[in-house]
């Protein structure tokens, strides 16, 4: 069961961990776009806890303009579900 | 002059690893030696070539390898290499460029590219090529037509990308070995036209 599907708008999260995470914080606190369901992965930043619990991995679009205020490019970069909360 | 280079640190260090890695049990000394002699034997930009190639003159072929990019390698032969990550092959046509970072590290297909150059690892690289793609590639020499759009892939998760270049004029003339030939490295990370 997935949380969101392609089309999707998506907003990563902002969290500030202590350990590991694979969630860059250039994309913190943006808007994109799911573009395709990748995969069900265990979540790295439990993982190296020794905590194995897999979840929905999403290829998500930011256009350039949201991530940095200009630009015409976009960045498409894997966001587990964790990483993730529904964007109105 | 030391003669080999077990006595310098960072080799000392990477045996230290091994051994806590093989104490935990989460790899064996036989499972590390394979994964290098992989690495040192077949590891090459020659296979990514030989892939877009085949692509390039086989229709078929290149369904196939954006439909299922593991399944491609394994096709010609690549696949030992190239599992454990999910390949994806992203397509160059003529209004979209794309090219592959690894921003928290230096992650990319090694068994299909061969070892990253250093400036795929370098801090520069990795900051700017997805805030400013086009300014870094005008850097490699790739000027691209405004109409352009170019999409960067930032490898963080299991997913490994490989770029699919544009053919060549009359690549549908040449011999496939040929075309091979004209595919680089840097036209697989998509920091070069071919």
């Amino acid at each position: 069961m997935t949380r969101f599907a392609a089309g999707s708008r998506v907003r990563a999260l902002a969290p500030d961990p202590a350990g590991h995470t694979r969630l860059p914080r250039y994309v913190r606190g943006h808007v994109g776009e799911v573009i395709e369901v990748r995969a069900v992965w265990p979540l790295p930043d439990e993982t190296v806890r020794g905590i194995v619990r897999a979840e929905p991995v999403y290829a998500v679009r930011f256009p350039a303009a949201a991530l940095w205020g200009s630009g015409s490019h976009s960045v498409i970069i894997d966001m587990w579900e964790s990483y993730l909360e529904e964007a109105s | 002059m030391s003669g080999g280079h077990d006595e310098l640190p960072v080799a000392a260090r990477v045996r230290r690893l091994e051994e806590r890695l093989i104490a935990a049990g989460l790899a064996t000394d036989a499972e590390l030696d394979e994964i290098l002699e992989q690495v040192f034997t077949f590891a090459s930009p020659v296979n990514g070539a030989r892939m877009v190639a085949r692509a390039w003159k086989d229709p078929g072929y290149r369904d196939r390898l954006l439909a299922d990019g593991n399944a491609a390698a394994t096709e010609l032969g690549f696949g030992a290499g190239a599992r454990g990550y999910l390949l994806k092959v992203v397509e160059n046509t003529t209004g979209v460029h794309n090219m592959i970072v690894c921003t928290l590290c230096s992650c990319y297909p090694t068994a299909l590219l061969g070892p990253s150059p250093g400036w795929y690892k370098s801090f520069a690289y990795r900051s700017r090529a997805v805030r400013e793609p086009r300014a870094v590639l005008a850097e490699f020499g790739l000027e691209l037509p405004d109409s352009t759009e170019i999409q960067v892939w930032d490898a963080n998760s299991e997913s490994r990308y490989l770029v699919l270049p544009l053919p060549p004029e009359g690549a549908g003339d040449t011999d496939e070995a040929d075309l091979a030939a004209q595919v680089t490295r840097n036209g697989l990370i998509g920091t070069a036209v071919r």
